[in-house]
């Protein structure tokens, strides 16, 4: 479909909304803490979720840092074999349920999903809070029980192990993730409702951003799949706490049925972990490289792909367990199936790249590390969804590095570009540039130097949560945890210079990366209701090629290659190709 | 723009009341899926073991207590047809009736849960728990006719834990029917608003339709059981 803007005559474009002297927005309408912990506007909600989830980022990087620090002799450094496991048991908890699930659905997609499609919030505002306070209090429990002790039982939580054998705090973790699960659920339903009911005026699915479409690929599996641990794991405190059980083999239970039940969420569950990660990718990437994005359609619905199929192929973190030859063979091949809605992204970025004029930006920086890491990453599940060699590699450090390329190379990496990208538009202030592109760089350097020698040793026969291992193993685990420590101050670096931003940080304009998306149509902190009127959607998200934004308005001039954006926020009115008859593809 | 924009129970981020209601019904659909999946690894769960073990889940199950199983069934079907006819009312604008039919709602459900907790008393007196309390003459029962005690005790399990969730889901709705009789005795209930007891009531169907399963897998596995 295709509309001529030109032809309504030049399009009145009026100047992009610039920061009067204290023009009301969401931060400044009310200071007192109620004003914040009573909230329903989904802006101050992402932030009450920013705070809290990078409070648990720090929380269980500390839990790492035990567990590399650790390793760095063949006998244990630091810790009793107990604590340790208390230690990565903690570290793969928070990271995962406390930070990495919520991270960019519940910070970001909270935040800009209204923005994105022109609603003035998302559907169920109480509902949004009250996700917020669950999730508070499902992770006041999980860090009580690591307080008062830690579970050790891994965050997979097998029974018999966590229901009759563990002598650690197993009850009020599992009930802590428990709960926060039904945050996740709460958060999916409403932005899942919210896109389908509450889009402006011309948003129609062909035009949504592909951070959206992301994002309802996964609030689909965080609907559908977070039941169904939260049942397993109701199962399991019963089992605990009574006595009885239905995974106990000594009363006629099954321990794989917790297996099943459980990798039915967990495997995808690991897709709430990237799939929103790519979101933010698609929208930088064409943002950084003034290119429309490549076959747009391919893209969205591969989101849904990965989210569909990624149902059908849990088993395949039980081959070793037991499972029946057949099933092992069916799952080992959905498992590969699963990789091509991957590769159909990674191909598409891509193609977005090539001849783009792109810039160097710390967003575009962490994006550009995203699409490499994830192809690694995901290549080496390959690898594990062979059934063959996955028997070798299965419960190796090899399985550990391959989980961290696309968690942590592949979401949290998104997580910072999405970070960098909107933080002016969250705040009303630019960050410095260039400290932002070396905390980029050194992410990704440290990175590599952490996980690459964990393939190594994994392939080799390390296995998984073990404190001890042989001495030719010490110079890789040296490695990896000297990788950790630069990561490490890389994590670090953002938390400076973005708190120091909010304080001496040069004033945002409404648009600083002349983007496209309706969200920088707003000013920069918006105001409190977004859009002083419901805008008009003429065109496709990413018409960066004509330059114009959704609303069929010209964008201001892009930063280049070299400058600071920072130093651009003075301009106003709109460049680009404004008056021109042109053709925009929606 | 229509005069519903400016009903008093328009939320101020909606565009209308159409836009609303729109979204309140698609939120519960999809709250009623996750419920569905929430007790569908239970009924997974169940199957599995139903398959591997039937003689053992018949003995168990033929020593609950059919018959106020049944009270219980008629109690739900009649409070799923009140909670339809508030609906009506509430379409029609009868705050009486509306009310009166959300009361005799809550009042069925109420006497649900009292009988199950007769139910639950009289098991726990016979030992019927899984356990360390299971009883010794399940025990023996289960022995002479060459099962495995240890699979009875196993369907104890689902027993406790699907009517126990079930009986949680039936207390959450007795509070929420609670709430929209006070939300009515207010007037905040106009005929235009009528889908807040819509919601409600699917709430309150989903609650009532997992029972129709619960009541044949727990109660009529055992039924042509002799003694
Ligand atoms: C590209 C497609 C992918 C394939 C084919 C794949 C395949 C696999 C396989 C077969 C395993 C089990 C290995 C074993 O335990 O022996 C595994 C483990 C794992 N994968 Fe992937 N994976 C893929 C993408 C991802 C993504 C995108 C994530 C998360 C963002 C992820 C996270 C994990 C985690 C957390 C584990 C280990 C769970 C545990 O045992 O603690 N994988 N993967
Ligand atoms: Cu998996």
């Amino acid at each position: 479909m295709s509309i001529a803007i030109g032809q309504q005559g030049p399009i009145a474009a009026p100047p992009p909304p610039e920061p009067d002297p204290l023009p009301v927005n969401y931060l400044n309408n009310g200071y007192s803490i109620w004003s914040w912990l009573f909230t329903v506007d989904h802006k101050r909600i992402g932030i009450l979720y920013l705070v809290s989830i990078s409070i648990f980022f720090v929380a269980g990087g500390i839990a790492a840092g035990v567990v590399r620090l650790n390793l760095l002799q063949p006998d244990g450094a630091i810790v009793t074999e107990d604590a340790y496991n208390r230690a990565f048991t903690a570290h793969g908890v928070m990271m995962l349920f406390f930070f990495l699930i919520p991270a960019v659905p519940a910070v970001f997609g909270n935040f800009f999903i209204p923005m994105m499609i022109g609603a003035k919030d998302l559907a169920f505002p109480k509902l949004n809070l009250a996700s917020w306070y669950v999730f508070m209090l499902g992770a006041i429990l999980a860090i009580w029980s690591v307080l008062a002790g830690g579970i050790d039982t891994g965050w997979t939580l097998y029974p018999p192990y966590s229901t009759r054998a563990s002598q650690s705090h197993v009850i009020p973790g599992v009930v802590g993730v428990f709960i926060s699960g039904f945050s996740s659920i709460m958060t999916g339903l409403n932005i899942m409702v919210t896109i389908h009911k509450m889009r402006a005026p011309g948003m129609t699915w062909g035009r949504l951003p592909l951070f959206v479409w992301a994002l309802y690929a996964t609030s689909l599996i965080q609907l559908l799949a977070t039941p169904v641990v939260a049942i397993t794991l109701l199962l399991i405190v019963v089992e605990r706490m009574m006595g009885v059980g239905i995974f106990d083999p000594t009363i006629g239970g099954d321990p794989i049925l917790f297996q099943h039940m459980f990798w039915f969420y967990s495997h995808p569950a690991v897709y709430i972990m990237i799939l929103p990660g790519m979101g933010v990718i698609s929208e930088v990437l064409t943002c950084f490289s003034r290119k429309n994005i490549f076959g747009y359609h391919a893209v969205a619905w591969s989101s849904v792909g990965i989210a569909v199929v990624g149902f059908l192929l849990w088993a395949h973190h039980m081959f070793v367990a037991g499972i029946s030859f057949y099933a092992a063979l069916l799952f080992s091949l959905l498992s590969m199936l699963v990789a091509v809605p991957s590769a159909i992204k990674v191909f598409n970025w891509t193609a977005t790249l090539y001849r783009g004029s792109i810039s160097f930006h710390a967003p575009m920086l962490f994006s550009l590390g995203f699409v490499v890491l994830f192809i690694i990453g995901g290549l080496t599940g390959l690898f594990l969804a062979t059934l063959g060699t996955d028997i070798h590699l299965h419960d190796t450090y090899f399985v550990v590095a391959h989980f961290h390329f696309v968690m942590v190379g592949g979401m949290v990496m998104g997580y910072f570009a999405g970070l960098h990208y909107w933080w002016p538009k969250m705040t009303g202030r630019m960050y410095s540039d260039w400290w932002s592109r070396v905390a980029a760089i050194i992410i990704i350097v440290g990175f590599f130097f952490t996980f690459i020698p964990q393939f190594y040793i994994g392939y080799h026969g390390m296995p998984r949560r073990y404190p001890n291992y042989p001495h030719e193993f010490q110079i890789f685990n040296v490695m990896s945890t000297a990788g950790a420590s630069i990561l490490g101050i890389g994590y670090l670096m953002p938390a400076v210079y973005l708190t120091l931003s909010l304080f001496y940080g040069p004033k945002a304009p409404a648009n600083p990366w002349s983007a496209t998306g309706l969200e920088w149509q707003c000013p920069s902190p918006p105001s409190v209701h977004n859009f002083d009127k419901t805008p008009v959607v003429v065109c496709g998200p990413y018409e960066y090629a004509i330059g114009v934004d959704q609303m069929g308005r010209g964008l201001p001039e892009p930063p280049g290659v070299d400058d600071n954006p920072a130093r651009r926020s003075g301009i106003t009115g709109p460049a680009g190709p404004m008056n021109k008859e042109t053709e925009v593809v929606g | 723009m229509s005069a519903s924009t400016h009903s008093p129970v328009l939320k101020h981020h909606f565009e209308d009341l159409g836009q609303q209601h729109a979204c309140e019904r698609l939120g519960i659909w999809m709250f009623l899926a996750t419920e569905i999946l929430f007790f569908g690894g239970l009924f997974g769960a169940y199957a599995m073991y139903r398959i591997w073990y039937p003689h053992e889940f018949e003995l168990a199950s033929s020593h609950l207590n059919r018959t106020l199983a049944t009270i219980n069934t008629i109690f739900l079907i009649t409070s799923s047809l009140t909670m339809t006819l508030a609906i009506r009312s509430a379409k029609l604008g009868q705050r009486g009736a509306l009310i009166g039919n959300l009361l005799i709602t809550a009042a069925l459900a109420t006497a649900f849960m009292v009988v199950k907790g007769f139910e639950y008393a009289e098991d726990f007196h016979e030992q019927l728990v899984p356990g360390p309390g299971f009883g010794t003459h399940y025990h023996q029962e289960a022995v002479s006719r060459g099962l495995d005690p240890a699979k009875i005790q196993l369907f104890l399990c689902f027993y406790y834990v699907m009517t126990g969730i079930h009986g949680i889901h039936i207390l959450v709705g007795i509070g929420c029917i609670l709430w929209v009789t006070w939300e009515a005795w207010r007037g905040t209930i106009p005929p235009e608003n009528y889908s807040t007891v819509e919601i409600v009531s699917l709430y309150w169907h989903l609650v009532d339709a997992i029972w129709l399963f619960l009541m044949p897998l727990l109660y009529l596995a055992g039924a042509g059981m002799k003694h």
